[in-house]
């Protein structure tokens, strides 16, 4: 006699490990294999974008280090670029240049986060996490040189930085981008090769290139599946068209190819940070906006690579102090809809690591 | 051959059992902390103070209350206002510095400790007596003539008023204590 079965639900999340963040799943489940997937999201939801509203146009940006917590540095540059584009002032060459070397170092670091927990979802408990944590404490250490910071920076202003990089910052920046590509080799040589990380990851939680266009996927995700769309260099912001760096791609698009392409990325950003203090010469950091500003009316939208995809800000100014509205493009947010398409068939442990691969952050998610 | 891969994590994982830990076991031993540290403890200079509120009006959490009053000497005749409240309540505080960014006299500093914990949320509120009363070790954040002359809180004494200012602003210069039309060229926007 067969036996009956029905698919079953379970509710995972909001607290959860593998979240990262308060995230919650209802999953529907025939055995283990999975059969739908939906996300439900807002536990973190703190209205970033209302609140800028009653902000001035410098209040922002301490909101701003909070959307991504692991990459505030880039949230800085996204939100004081749309501020530039709407008041018509441009960063002075040093300004530019500082804000690219912070922006490289917090891609590096968020891309270590990105890793050390994606292995950690992988069920090798905080030891990987560790190595790459301790590479990542370097470039906190960096940036509390930098701006006194080392998570809520609130480095940027419109119209460059608020203050020139202390002297002993060079040398340390130097020795860090001397010893990290020795770093990164000690990852691949823990990672890369390991047979069960190779079992989980290749070959599961395959996206293609034309599911990726149509959910309007960006960064390393898309790029993973072979598409080299990157900001740095389709729509040049800032002095990025003055550096000589490349794309990596993936090639099928599965959970190894993301994790790839975020250690390639970061080889990457090593590059971009020594041609940086090659062409980097003194002057001015800040032109002179004042810190009351009131652009005219009007709108503006600019966008960065930021390490999980297409950050945008769009700002309305009515011309008064403080912006009239706020739009952020969160790329994890958009990135995690594709979540179902990715995980449907799985077992539920893919999905865990199919979810950490993606590389979302909450704090984005939810806004 | 199978099982290589891990063989060559492990090769990894006994290197780096003998390196030096990277750790330090925190209330003993400590990190260096840089000068630039935005920390708490802030630092406040009643001599430079104007009680011009500016700090107060930055602060994205309007945390900062000031209450003066003017002082025996007639504010437009050239003389003081007189500080009765300056709470800063570090409970709210995100230390983002803005604060000390806006203030055009060089008053107010950002701290450089970390350790403030407390058991009742009151006592985070910064009062202006505590103010007055504290050793003042500032931060260089935003002050770039205290971060010249190599100023480092956690090594040296404790910072005067006369040496943390930006002395060759025009309000700065003259002798006499600081009068509406002075404070109009010293101040940013």
């Amino acid at each position: 006699m067969p036996l009956r079965t029905e698919p079953i639900t379970i509710n995972i999340g909001p607290q959860h490990p593998s979240t990262h963040g308060v995230f919650r799943l209802r999953a529907t489940f025939d055995g283990e294999v999975i059969l739908d997937v939906e996300p439900v999201f807002g536990y973190l939801h703190r209205g970033s974008e209302k609140l800028a509203e009653e902000r001035t146009y410098t209040q922002v940006i301490t909101l701003t280090d909070r959307l991504d917590y692991v990459s505030s540095m880039i949230n800085n540059q996204a939100y004081v670029l749309a501020c530039e584009k709407l008041a018509g002032v441009e960063a002075p060459e040093r300004g530019m240049y500082l804000r690219v070397i912070a922006a490289e170092l917090q891609r590096i670091a968020s891309h270590l986060v990105a890793t050390g927990f994606l292995i950690n979802d992988l069920g090798a408990f905080a030891t990987p996490l560790m190595y790459c944590f301790r590479e990542r404490e370097k470039i906190l250490d960096l940036f509390e040189m930098l701006c006194g910071a080392r998570i809520t920076v609130t480095y940027m202003r419109v119209g460059g930085v608020f203050q020139d990089a202390p002297e002993d910052f060079w040398p340390a920046l130097k020795t860090f981008v001397k010893e990290m590509p020795i770093y990164l080799d000690e990852y691949e040589q823990l990672l890369s090769e390991n047979e069960v990380l190779l079992i989980r990851t290749k070959g599961v939680a395959i996206l293609s290139t034309e599911t990726a266009i149509n959910g309007s996927v960006s960064g390393p995700v898309l790029r993973s599946t072979g598409y080299p769309w990157d900001l740095r260099k389709a729509d040049p912001y800032e002095l990025y068209d003055r550096f000589d760096f490349e794309i990596p791609v993936g090639e099928r698009g599965d959970n190894y190819d993301r994790y790839k392409v975020r250690i390639s990325e970061m080889r990457q950003s090593i590059r971009i940070l020594e041609q940086c203090m090659q062409q980097i010469e003194p002057g001015l950091v800040k032109t002179d906006v004042p810190l009351l500003l009131r652009p005219p009316v009007g709108e503006a939208y600019a966008h960065v690579e930021s390490p999980k995809g297409e950050l945008g800000f769009y700002v309305v100014s009515d011309g008064g102090v403080s912006p009239y509205r706020l739009k952020i493009r969160a790329p994890s947010f958009i990135n995690l809809t594709i979540l179902r398409e990715l995980v449907i068939g799985l077992k539920l442990a893919d999905m865990i690591v199919a979810f950490g691969s993606i590389d979302v952050n909450m704090g984005e998610v939810d806004r | 051959m199978y099982g290589l891969g891990i063989a060559k994590g492990f090769l990894l994982t006994m290197k780096v059992f003998l390196r030096k830990p990277v750790t330090v076991k925190y209330p003993e031993q400590r990190l260096k902390q840089h000068p630039r540290f935005r920390g708490e403890e802030f630092v406040w200079y009643e001599e430079r103070c104007t009680g011009c509120a500016s700090c107060a009006k930055y602060c994205p959490l309007g945390i900062i209350k000031i209450v003066t009053h003017p002082g025996d000497q007639k504010p437009l005749e050239g003389g003081f206002y007189d500080i009765d409240v300056f709470d800063i309540d570090i409970g709210r505080c995100m230390f983002c510095g803005l604060c000390v960014e806006a203030c055009p006299y060089d008053a107010l500093f950002m701290g450089s400790g970390f350790e403030e914990g407390q058991y009742r949320r009151d006592d985070l509120i910064i009062t202006v007596d505590r103010l007055r009363a504290a050793e003042k070790h500032p931060s260089t954040w935003f002050r770039p003539q205290l971060e010249d002359s190599g100023y480092d809180p956690h090594k040296d004494s404790p910072a005067s008023w006369e040496k943390v200012g930006r002395e060759n602003w025009p309000f700065h210069l003259s002798s006499r204590p600081p009068g509406p039309a002075d404070s109009d060229e010293g101040a940013q926007e």
